[in-house]
């Protein structure tokens, strides 16, 4: 049976693009921005129905659609969900809200381009996560390239075009090996690009381990991963709030979840082979790069770097091969979907005021600012790992199962309670905290009506996740269970 | 209703409180927001009540409220565990709150952020009643960094003061690392009980005590008792992770009496003697706290004779007092470790309370020396600090000589290793007691009245003047003027005082035989009493609380105490030239202490600025100048080098074009003629 709710997550939003392109110039702004949040609205409401008919009994594929797209390659446009992947396509909906009002008083060039760029955007990444085609996940995955591309060049700071070149290219060069992979893997299974199949194909350790590389260095520059992570901090940097919080909250995702769906099941052994280099690899991310956001100047190049750390423990949970790991890791990143979004929002929030993202010309903010203070402390706190918060969830739940599989990892790993904390506190302590530093900060005011609503339903939906993530780890146990299972069979 | 409603309703009713006046401060107003907060409090302090006296009659409740979250044949869940134990702590918690809370209405009446003060103290009481009142660890570890977070935004109250937020922030870092050694513990017992349930876990601890860690190999109780032992040296500020406690001295005086005093502090304590069951299996890990906490209490009691700032001499004196529980724990005394959590509540909420009114009552100044005489202005908290201080200092009959007392005899009965340098670390330790708080008490109660010599007090209130009266530990002005006599407080703050004198006293009598003798814990806490007999031992010597005390004053501890009493007397009241000679004679040493044995610049030179060029050198060496600098950049210069060199050749002119061609046809032919025709065809 076929079911349309996939196609209708991925083509709103860009339907919602076109109409809000169709506008045209500035002058109609006044009309593409409430098209544009009515699109991001109807966009994310069809994807409740993702989760509330969600069958969470069912390991394999859900709301599955299937047509013929290329017949002589035996290329399909095939979707399907699973508990792996379901929470991001909501997650991904959600969070286009929030950018699109973010943007509302803050973008006043090319604002019909800009809005529908993210709303294109959020179809496409809708597209990554439930493509079960390789052909249609690579053209997904490539172009979801193109609108953060325009984003950060056009709308960016003022070293956009570095940065906007540096992202491309690295992910670009990633993504080629992919589409060798897949070619690969399209011959080796007689012509199909179905991923399910792909799956099950019984493939020698040598053809594994190469698969294994390519799909690792496509995701690992996603993620990213240390070394290759040199990326993010720049173009989170360059781009705008907006492009950022999409960065952050949902692109580094695409990485993680790619290793779910290709790596880990279609390389088994490889990927219990090569486990120990990519713990290791995840642990320099969570420990050097800590030390790292310890050191910066710029809000937003800490919080990018607090996110390569956060995604370290994604990929550290999923190398680790047990339920509490695969688990915590998928929370961690719906719950860095949150915090980070929200923790650029709140540099974003600073940034119009200030026009600038240098701790130092900060200080004392709460005294002009105590609601948005409150906010920030919030966020902070959560991206601390504070418990009651959702960031606490899928660290504690990946350290426990770190633990388990080895205690000096677990211990590696949970350095990041002193180093996460302090990088983010000594943060918010000399942005936040102490006398008005300079006459700039007091004349700051603030956070108005539209600010407060996207702060408060991101810490609402921190706290909910924080106080009750139950709903959350209950869609994936029946997926991750069998992806466990799965990968403890050799393909040999 | 049900017991189960009352459960839930001790900590949710503080919540309550919590909430309303910290998002609705503004429309409840000040009255509001203490009303709401102190009747939340209370009730939580009345149900506490019913429910004791439903557990003394013999009932007691394990089980979950909701389920929090499943994964991994993982349950993780809130629930309830009330027991002796359990409902001890919440008598002390609730009714020190709700002094502190009273209190605070006096305390804060002139401060900007009153409402925001009283919803910090409520939260701060709900998270200590479900960190007391857990069944599991996830939910004690949720309350262990809620109390944290409270105590941060506490700390850190007066945002504007560079040492306030300084303190907060370092108090969260420290905590921290305990709390890092605390979640590998939890780690441990997830992964090796695979349950996270108190019960669940105490019942497999045999089975625990049998194996060793696969990877380390140690031995896996031992493992799992030093690493949450770790987290309880944070949270109860036990050496070489006690550096905040003195710092969080920067917060208001009604937090420092509840949360660095009274209740949180003692969460480690509390959460050893919870752990009693696995901690009787390792004497390492016993020997261990007993070694942590001897330390503890001695040499923290040495800093605590040069201070001279009020909340910093209790504040050093509540260190080494925790020292003393450890020191129990350390010997399996988990009940005496609680009674003296108990005693020591009531008369260190007194002695901080009692400070905090004498620091209202000289105008904001916390400067011992400048105080004096105090006992003639200021007769209500003259008296109960006194109590306080005898309570402390353990006098016969008051409730610190019961806990002690206590303390010092099961120590002596202990053969573990490292319990002859405990015996004579809290034996020592009573004269260094007795003498920095009689220091104290004479410094400010009696004596020549120094009030008006203070060279910093008209610079401080300028300073104030100039910043709003939130930048000081104090209410900021009031009516009497600066540096005018200093005045007693008013009735909310005194009526707590009285209050807390009265158990100070009393309860060490009334409490010590069921709490100590009586099994009264039952099953909270569990003793293996063949292999540590010290409190059997000490049940033996017991003859009834009336002759403890008056066997006690035959004892070395108490001839120490006085001694201790008398020499504070001799140099504070009769010869003060005294400490300025000794001080000058024993210079390194005085050096030493002042500098507080060097931790904080330790961690300030070796963590922290370490740490920094750490990060760094990573940053500068490892991303910008090898990955960034070399490959990326160098990959793209490359790219850039060889289409630079390529470049040269597409010149565009017609006449390159075609001499090139002539040149390539020509060295073809010659190549085909010299290599090919010559090896293959001629």
């Amino acid at each position: 049976m076929n079911s349309s709710l996939l196609s209708l997550a991925i083509w709103t939003p860009i339907i919602g693009a076109l109409v809000v392109l169709m506008t045209g110039n500035d002058r109609n702004a006044h009309l593409a921005r409430p098209i544009a949040l009515i699109s991001a609205i109807v966009a994310f409401l069809v994807t409740i129905p993702l989760y509330t008919g969600f069958d969470t009994a069912v390991a394999g594929m859900q709301f599955v659609e299937l047509y013929n797209w290329i017949p002589r390659f035996n290329i399909n446009y095939h979707l399907g969900v699973d508990g792996i992947s379901v929470l991001f396509i909501l997650l991904n909906s959600f969070i286009t809200i929030f950018v699109v009002l973010a943007a509302w008083q803050v973008i006043d060039t090319k604002v019909a381009q800009y809005l529908a760029a993210f709303l294109a955007m959020s179809g496409l990444i809708n597209g990554i996560f439930s493509s079960l085609d390789g052909v249609l996940f690579y053209v997904f995955f490539e172009a979801s390239l193109i609108p953060m591309y325009i984003i950060i060049g056009i709308w960016g700071g003022p070293n956009r075009v570095y940065a906007a070149f540096k992202f491309f290219l690295y992910t670009l060069l990633g993504s080629l090996l992919m589409l060798i992979a897949l070619i690969y893997l399209f011959m080796a299974s007689n012509g199909s690009f179905n991923i399910l199949d792909w799956h099950e194909l019984k493939i020698g350790m040598g053809p594994q381990s190469y698969l294994f590389f390519a799909f690792l260095i496509a995701f690992a520059v996603k993620v990213p991963m240390w070394p290759v992570h040199t990326w993010l901090p720049d173009a989170h940097v360059e781009a705008p709030t907006g492009g950022s919080v999409v960065l952050a909250a949902i692109a580094l995702k695409l990485g993680a979840y790619g290793f779910l769906r290709f790596s880990l099941p279609i390389a088994p052994d490889a990927s219990q082979y090569f486990a120990p280099l990519m713990i290791t690899l995840s642990l320099i991310a969570v420990i050097y790069i800590g030390f790292v956001a310890l050191v910066q100047q710029d809000m937003k190049k800490l919080v990018a770097y607090s996110s390569i750390s956060h995604m370290g423990f994604v990929t550290l949970g999923f190398f680790i091969f047990n339920q509490l790991g695969i688990e915590g890791a998928l929370v961690q990143m719906i719950s860095h979907g949150f915090v980070s979004g929200a923790m650029f929002l709140c540099i974003g929030v600073l940034y119009d005021r200030l026009h600038s993202r240098q701790i130092a010309d900060y200080g004392g903010v709460v005294n002009v600012m105590p609601k948005f203070a409150a906010f920030f402390l919030l966020f902070s706190m959560a991206n601390s790992g504070l418990p009651a918060t959702s960031g606490f969830v899928g660290e504690f739940m990946v350290i426990l199962g770190a633990v388990k599989y080895n205690f000096w990892i677990g211990f590696a790993a949970a350095t990041t309670l002193i180093v996460g904390a302090a990088y983010t506190l000594w943060m918010y302590k000399r942005v936040v905290f102490g006398e008005i530093t300079n006459p700039h900060v007091a004349e700051m005011s603030d956070i108005n009506s539209r600010e407060f609503l996207i702060l408060g339903i991101l810490a609402i939906a921190v706290l909910a996740m924080g106080l009750y993530p139950y709903p959350f780890t209950d869609v994936m146990h029946a997926s991750v269970d069998n992806l466990l299972k799965h990968v403890a069979v050799s393909k040999l | 209703m049900d017991m189960q409603t009352l459960y839930l309703l001790v900590p949710l009713a503080p919540l309550a409180g919590a909430i309303l006046a910290g998002l609705f401060g503004k429309q409840i107003g000040r009255a509001g927001a203490h009303t709401v907060t102190i009747l939340g409090v209370a009730i939580a302090f009345v149900l506490s009540v019913i429910i004791f006296q439903d557990v003394q009659a013999g009932n007691t409740f394990n089980g979950s409220v909701y389920t929090w979250m499943e994964a991994g044949g993982l349950k993780f869940e809130v629930g309830f565990l009330i027991d002796k134990l359990t409902v001890m702590m919440m008598l002390v918690v609730t009714f020190v709150s709700l002094m502190v809370h009273i209190y605070t209405i006096g305390y804060m009446h002139e401060d900007p952020g009153y409402q925001r003060f009283f919803s910090y103290i409520s939260l701060f009481t709900f998270s200590m009643l479900m960190l007391v009142m857990s069944n599991n660890f996830v939910q004690l570890f949720f309350g262990w960094e809620a109390v944290g977070l409270v105590s941060y935004l506490l700390i850190g109250f007066w945002y504007t003061k560079p040492t306030a937020i300084y303190a907060n922030l370092k108090a969260f870092l420290v905590n921290r690392v305990g709390d890092f050694g605390f979640l590998l513990g939890i780690g441990l017992v997830a992964a090796y009980a695979g349950s996270l349930d108190y019960f669940e876990v105490f019942e497999k601890r045999h089975e625990l005590a049998a194996m060793t860690e696969a990877v380390t190999g140690w031995p896996l109780i031992t493992a799992i008792c030093i690493s949450l032992f770790i987290g309880a040296m944070g949270k109860s500020a036990q050496v070489p992770l006690h550096i905040w406690l003195p710092d969080s001295m920067e917060g208001p005086t009604p937090i420092s009496a509840l949360i660095h005093a009274a209740t949180m502090v003692t969460a480690g304590i509390f959460m050893v003697t919870r752990m009693s069951p696995l901690f009787e299996l390792s004497d390492t890990a016993l020997s261990f706290v007993l070694v942590i906490g001897a330390t503890t209490a001695l040499f923290m009691g040495f800093l605590g004779i040069i201070q001279n700032d009020i909340k910093r001499v209790v504040a050093y004196s509540t260190l080494s007092q925790l020292g003393y529980m450890t020191v129990a724990l350390g010997v399996s005394a988990y009940s005496v470790a609680v009674f003296h959590l108990m005693t020591h509540a009531f008369f260190k909420a007194l002695l901080f309370l009692g400070a905090g009114s004498v620091i209202m009552g000289c105008h904001h100044n916390q400067d011992i020396r400048y105080m004096g005489g105090l006992r003639k202005y200021m007769p209500i908290t003259w008296i109960t600090s006194l109590l306080g201080s005898l309570a402390l200092i353990g006098f016969p009959f008051l409730s610190g000589f019961y806990s002690k007392d206590s303390i010092i005899e099961v120590v002596h009965f202990s053969h573990l290793w490292g319990s002859g340098y405990a015996y004579f670390a809290v034996v020592a330790g009573v004269f260094i007691t007795a003498f920095y708080s009689f220091r104290m008490y004479f410094l400010v109660f009696h004596g020549e009245e120094r009030y008006d010599q203070n060279p910093d007090a008209h610079h401080a209130d300028a300073h104030a003047d100039d910043h709003g009266d939130h930048a000081h530990d104090d209410h900021g002005h009031d009516d009497h003027g600066h540096g005018g006599k200093p005045h007693e407080s008013p009735w909310v703050v005194t009526l707590p005082l009285v209050l807390l004198a009265i158990p100070s006293v009393i309860i060490g009598y009334i409490a010590i035989e069921p709490m100590l003798f009586g099994d009264w814990f039952g099953t909270a806490v569990y003793i293996d009493a063949a292999k540590h007999p010290g409190l059997a031992e000490l049940d033996k010597v017991f003859h009834g609380a009336a002759a403890m005390a008056i066997h006690g004053l035959q004892t070395l501890p108490f001839w120490l105490a006085i001694s201790g009493v008398a020499v504070a007397w001799f140099f504070y009241l009769k010869a003060p030239h005294i400490p300025a000679a000794i001080k000058k004679a024993v210079g390194p040493i005085y050096t030493l202490l002042d500098n507080k044995y060097y931790f904080d610049r330790f961690n300030e030179v070796v963590v922290m600025a370490g740490s920094r060029a750490l990060g760094r050198g990573l940053w500068k060496a490892g991303d910008q100048t090898v990955i960034d600098g070399l490959l990326v950049n160098g990959a793209a210069r490359t790219v850039g080098a060889i289409a630079k060199l390529t470049r040269l050749i597409q010149t565009g002119h017609l006449y390159f074009y075609a001499f090139a061609m002539i040149f390539g046809v020509f060295a073809l032919l010659t190549y085909v003629y010299v290599v090919w025709l010559r090896r293959f065809v001629l």
